[in-house]
């Protein structure tokens, strides 16, 4: 639906920009508070530029123990996710059987249902299966809901890669592992690396589930959680907000341009 | 006799174990997908499903409001009390701005969306892209808690309205039965801003996607018979789009109708759903309501979903 003769009415641009901005409203809030020199409240105009409340944030012993938590969580969830969400998107691209369709959606479920079903489903098995709550169980959840992310992913690449290019490997002798590490794995590496990175932020910022499978385990989102129903520490709670942002937003922009232009994946004669 | 020589196939190279593995599956499809499939079908039974059995099968289990305690024994009481009054509050308050959250973003996202593939070309087009998705995958929770920094008492928008001199304005809508509040931050409009604000995207995307697929020509078609703007708008652009309203939909709804933590840090006292669900399990322990009540906003998203296919929806997805 393009016209390129036009140019768009005032109020169309306003209201398109306006949204825009909307939209990096609060972004921008977490980035100018960061800077604040204010030591409780969130009176605006700030109060005047400082740096000092990063060494602060960064020398705290609670903030950096959930950002390695969180960290390492992301790191083995996405690991997970990767295998997970590879196998199915390589099982499920180019076959029709019976009960496919039920897969997908299963696939799709965790991250389709409300994150609170997810969690409490997830908390009432563990409480039955009298498995106690910690890192393990946090990581169980949050691979779950990854995957779709990494399928997404994938199979979008494995649709436009075409099989021939496998068969062809397979009757010039490479052997299995050959062909993936020759022939598939180049073609959707790219797919991988952006769903490893959406996985990645996904994880990393998790909340609503996690808050169920965590136990006493404090991931950097259940600390902002706590900061935000008994606010003490604010001018801490803003530097750790910034740095949390930051966290998931660069992987999310390298995911943006690693999938950028795709379309024409090499050796794809379809 | 002449010994013919025979003519000879040159022996096949001699394959090694995973080359003759890789030949064997070649030739079993069933027994490759098995081998794919079965590790992430494992676990999604296992972790997944399964767990999701047990939240259905605690729901019938029985607590025991003296002892505090979850015993085995199989009932239906938990259902019944999903039916009290009280409960009927909560969902209502929670449809309610379910569907609130859902027309607003409608209304805000349809004319982004259309800039976006109308007007934007070349860099714009990336740049606006990104701009609708970097704050969609940007934590959740640091930006509620950018807007409770916003909304809070001396904070930017109580800033802007002075300035605009609208400080009046403020405390009359303050006043309001179903939008006010003590104050923004614990007020119903602050809350619905907040959610709108978080599942705007989700509304966008779907409806950019559908805009993307109107064919120009019916555009040149509709003014080359007549119609101004708002008639094609109207006739042409909005019915075709519309699917996209309702896939984005699904997602603000659905979204806003399981969240427990925007409604416990914005707005005033006064369960959702989420929260209740929370609350139930957490802080009194009784797993079997907690699970009879996830039924509900399960339920009511089926419902959901069932009127969106009949709309369009999933193809516009």
């Amino acid at each position: 639906m393009h016209s390129d003769q036009d140019r768009a009415p005032l109020w169309l641009r306003l209201l398109a920009y306006g949204g825009i901005g909307f939209l990096f409203l609060p972004i921008a809030v977490i980035i100018i508070y960061a800077f604040n020199a204010e030591s409780a409240g969130y009176s605006f105009p700030p109060k005047g530029f400082t740096l000092a409340w990063f060494p602060a944030a960064f020398a705290r012993n609670d903030v950096m123990q959930a950002i390695g938590l969180s960290l390492q969580l992301a790191l083995l969830a996405t690991v997970l996710a990767l295998v997970l969400g590879t196998l199915a998107a390589a099982a499920l691209y180019r076959r029709e059987f019976f009960g496919k369709d039920a897969i997908t959606m299963m696939l799709i479920l965790p991250i389709a249902l409300p994150g609170i079903i997810t969690g409490i489903a997830l908390l009432s098995a563990f409480r039955l299966a009298d498995i106690p709550s910690g890192f393990w169980t946090i990581a169980v959840g949050h691979a779950t809901f990854c995957v779709v992310v990494i399928y997404n992913n994938v199979v979008a690449r494995f649709r436009r890669l075409s099989y021939s290019l496998v068969e062809a490997s397979q009757d010039l002798g490479a052997d299995m592992f050959q062909t993936f590490r020759y022939v598939v794995l180049p073609q959707i590496a790219t797919a991988l690396l952006a769903g490893g990175m959406l996985a990645f932020a996904l994880s990393f910022d998790e909340i609503i589930v996690t808050t169920f499978t965590a136990g006493n385990e404090v991931t950097l989102p259940i600390w902002m959680l706590n900061q935000l129903t008994r606010p003490r520490d604010v001018p801490i709670t803003n530097v750790v907000a910034m740095t949390v942002m930051l966290i998931t937003a660069l992987p999310i922009l390298a995911a943006y341009y690693l999938t950028r232009g795709t379309e024409d994946t090499a050796g794809s004669g379809k | 006799m002449m010994t013919a020589s025979l003519p000879v196939t040159p022996a096949a190279p001699a394959l090694g174990l995973w080359q003759r593995l890789g030949v064997a599956l070649y030739r079993r499809p069933g027994l490759q997908l098995g081998l794919l499939l079965g590790l992430p079908l494992l676990w999604f039974l296992v972790v997944y499903i399964g767990s999701l059995a047990t939240l259905l099968a605690q729901s019938f289990f029985t607590f025991d409001d003296f002892t505090m305690e979850v015993s085995r024994e199989l009932t239906l009481a938990n259902y019944r009390q999903l039916l009290q009054p009280a409960n009927f509050d909560v969902v209502l308050r929670t449809l309610l701005m379910a569907s609130a959250v859902s027309l607003a973003s409608a209304v805000l996202a349809f004319p982004l969306a259309y800039y976006m593939v109308r007007y934007a070309r070349g860099w714009k087009k990336g740049f606006f892209y990104v701009a609708v998705m970097l704050p969609m995958w940007a934590s959740y929770i640091v930006k509620v808690y950018a807007w409770t920094v916003l909304l809070a008492k001396d904070g930017m928008v109580y800033w802007a309205y002075q300035h605009l001199g609208l400080g009046g304005v403020m405390d009359w809508l303050m006043t309001l039965p179903l939008l006010g509040g003590n104050s923004l931050t614990t007020s119903h409009l602050g809350r619905f801003a907040v959610f709108t604000y978080i599942w705007l995207p989700f509304m966008i995307l779907p409806v950019q996607a559908a805009l993307e697929r109107v064919p120009a020509n019916l555009l040149q078609a509709s003014s080359d018979l007549g119609a101004n703007g708002a008639q094609t708008f109207r006739h042409v652009i909005l019915p075709l789009a519309f699917p996209g309203v309702v896939a984005g939909s699904i997602f603000t709804f659905s979204l806003t109708l399981g969240d427990y933590i925007i409604p416990q840090i914005i707005g005033p006292s006064g369960l959702f759903i989420g929260s209740m669900v929370y609350t139930m399990q957490g802080s009194i322990g009784n797993m079997p309501l907690a699970a009879a009540f996830t039924v509900v906003p399960v339920v009511i998203i089926a419902l959901y979903l069932t009127g969106a296919r009949k709309l369009g929806a999933f193809d516009a997805l």
